[in-house]
């Protein structure tokens, strides 16, 4: 087989995300009054992103075999506390961007110390720490307030030459500087082998702990960074557990549509980016085709609901019943 | 085991030989909590309260009872918050059909958790999609579907009399009713566990799939099945909860699954499956009801309350629920 077909074979599942993406957007773009101008895009890119970088979050730790049901609630978190610490001067915005990224590594740290060094399982354990994340952005924000450097917020979220909406140039940066070269290294290897196989990338040598610790931190740094695009986009810090664990099903929902397997070992965060994208773009859908909104909720979840039994196709190669068993 | 520490084993009574040490923990941390409630409240330990305590923690009980069966067989169902809030909004939406539709409220209710437990079950058993992607995918749908009616038209939400009465009444004076509908469905979840073929199966299941159905073990039905009665037990819990208010409200449901897994893993059910008695779901129903007690007469506010729920779980799970060491 030539070099691009295993390529293609490879990227199978983020090439279907994003063919799945394009032709919901061209609908909507279509289908839209004002067509397709530099602001309903800027419009979709900001709602887009924040998932987007959700899912990313969430795809590093799938890749190991693990889940992070803790994402949406660091999310919260690092929302509230930039609402306190990203504001001031420029050098104090700056700083307090720091911090907040700070917080997020730490608590994917927390994350992946409890999960891989305690030996918990990660369902449970992500849970209880989502909790304990939820209960610090409370006291970090009991009631919805607070603000943000407005000129760093402005920036951010606008476009760039009065076309290209900065928030996907800002999520193109950070695919850039932490997916690729994660992807690239050793450390990006192992996770992969660790969720393919951890018995076989134990025997050969792989720093499995070690990945799967990096995968975590690197999720909750992710995912501070989606809390501070939310922080950009809404100029408040609110602290609300609707919010939180409605980003964490739906950056699973956008894993499972761009082609990341729950199993783990497979799957690229770009193809997650693009199915955040594509999961976003159905509930713009519903708006230019002037659905209740109210129905907006149950579509989703039948969306989700259909996109993860696709997974199922997969049994018709089953040639063996008890390949049913993993 | 070394020769040393069986020796020291055997010396123990019978009793304790025989009882899981998870569960002999939990049950040592539900007298720690209630020496340290005492100490808050003089009345803490006076048998009304306890009475009134163990009435709360019915409600986590029943749907405790179907999580922990759903977790023996390895897997989970997160779409506890929705079926509960769905099914006591079902049960309470059923009045508005007349008479004759009032008396199956509670029916109603569960027949609703039963219907998303068949799907969450299919779901796992026959597409064999991960239990926790199906069931978070279900408990959207859920959702969406109580948004849909709620938001289309007002719907109905007092709870009728049978199930005020079911959830506050008291059959046998000083047992509330509640109590006695956690008690038999735990009795009916012990003889299904411990003496039917079902139970074993359950078990087989979650310590090896593959071995039990290479044993015979229809185990796709026995999956489509414990997930049903996670989702029927769920519904329950919401009807009993609707009751107790006295109506039905969104969003009922959400403080109750961190507390229904909490409570099946603290009393020593492996979150890997095959592992785990009731008794021990027991002790950490009551454990975490005891819990938050503690904190709402401690009048911790809702922020340190999700602090310490957080923080007493994992610290448990690092006492006795970690997975052996690899290799």
């Amino acid at each position: 087989m030539k070099d691009w077909r295993y390529w293609l074979a490879d990227q199978r599942g983020t090439l279907l995300a994003v063919a799945i993406f394009l032709v919901m957007f061209a609908t909507y773009v279509g289908n839209h009054p004002a067509g397709f101008t530099a602001n309903v895009v800027q419009t979709a890119a900001n709602k887009g992103v924040l998932l987007a970088f959700v899912a990313m979050a969430q795809t590093l730790v799938i890749i190991t075999a693990g889940i992070d049901l803790s994402v949406g609630m660091i999310l919260v978190l690092t929302n509230c506390l930039a609402s306190w610490i990203v504001v001031g001067t420029g050098m104090h915005a700056a700083a307090g961007v720091l911090g907040v990224l700070a917080a997020g590594l730490l608590c994917g740290a927390i994350n992946g110390a409890i999960v891989i060094y305690g030996r918990l399982q990660p369902i449970v354990a992500t849970i209880a720490t989502g909790a304990l994340y939820f209960g610090i952005a409370l006291m970090l924000r009991p009631f919805p307030g607070g603000s943000v450097h407005e000129g760093l917020a402005d920036a951010l979220t606008g476009r760039i030459f009065g076309v290209i909406p900065a928030s996907l140039v800002a999520l193109a940066a950070v695919i850039l500087l932490i997916w690729v070269p994660f992807r690239r290294s050793q450390i990006g290897r192992t996770a992969y082998a660790a969720g393919s196989s951890e018995t076989a990338a134990y025997m050969s040598g792989l720093p499995i702990r070690r990945a799967k610790f990096v995968a975590y931190t690197l999720a909750g740094l992710l995912a501070a960074v989606g809390g501070l695009f939310l922080t950009f986009f809404t100029y408040t810090g609110e602290a609300a557990y609707a919010s939180g664990s409605a980003y964490t099903l739906f950056s699973i929902a956008a894993v499972v549509l761009g082609g990341v397997s729950l199993y783990g070992g497979s799957g690229s965060a770009v193809g997650a980016v693009f199915g955040a994208l594509a999961f976003r773009t159905i509930g713009d859908l519903l708006f230019v085709f002037d659905f209740e909104p109210l129905w907006q909720p149950l579509f989703q979840g039948v969306v989700l609901l259909l996109a993860v039994s696709l997974g199922a196709l997969g049994l018709f190669r089953v040639r063996n019943r008890l390949e049913w068993f993993r | 085991m070394s020769d040393a520490s069986m020796e020291r084993f055997h010396r123990l009574p019978k009793v304790l030989r025989r009882a899981d040490p998870a569960v002999l923990t939990a049950f040592a941390c539900i007298l720690v909590l209630l020496a340290f409630g005492s100490l808050y409240s003089a009345n803490f330990l006076s048998p009304e309260y306890l009475l009134q305590q163990l009435k709360v923690a019915s409600f986590l009980g029943v749907i405790a009872t179907g999580m922990m069966l759903v977790i023996l067989l390895g897997h989970i169902d997160l779409s506890v918050p929705w079926v509960v809030t769905g099914g006591a909004m079902m049960a309470c939406a059923v009045t508005a059909f007349g008479p004759v539709a009032t008396v199956l409220a509670i029916p109603a209710g569960i027949v609703f958790g039963l219907a998303v437990g068949v799907v969450n079950g299919f779901g796992v058993a026959y597409l064999r999609i991960p239990s926790m992607i199906v069931t978070l995918a279900t408990n959207a749908v859920a959702q969406g579907l109580m948004v849909v009616y709620t938001g289309g038209f007002s719907p109905r939400d007092t709870a009728t009399g049978a199930m005020r009465y079911v959830a506050t009444g008291a059959l046998v004076s000083g047992v509330p009713n509640a109590v006695i509908v956690w008690a038999l469905v735990g009795a009916g979840m012990v003889f299904l566990l411990t003496r039917m073929s079902f139970g074993r199966a359950v078990y087989a299941i979650g310590n090896r799939e593959r071995a039990a159905y290479l044993s015979g073990v229809g185990t796709r039905r026995v999956v489509l099945i414990a997930f049903a009665v996670s989702g029927a037990l769920s519904a329950l819990g919401g009807v009993l909860l609707a009751g107790y208010a006295s109506k039905a409200a969104q969003g009922m449901g959400d403080a109750y699954l961190l507390p229904a897994i909490a409570a099946v893993v603290l009393g020593g059910t492996s979150i890997l499956g095959g592992k785990g008695s009731y008794l021990g779901t027991v002790a950490g129903v009551i454990l975490i009801t005891l819990l938050q007690s503690i904190l709402s007469v401690m009048q911790m506010p809702e922020a340190g309350r999700q602090l310490i729920y957080g923080a007493v779980i994992i610290a448990m799970l690092l006492l006795y629920g970690r997975t052996p060491a690899e290799r």
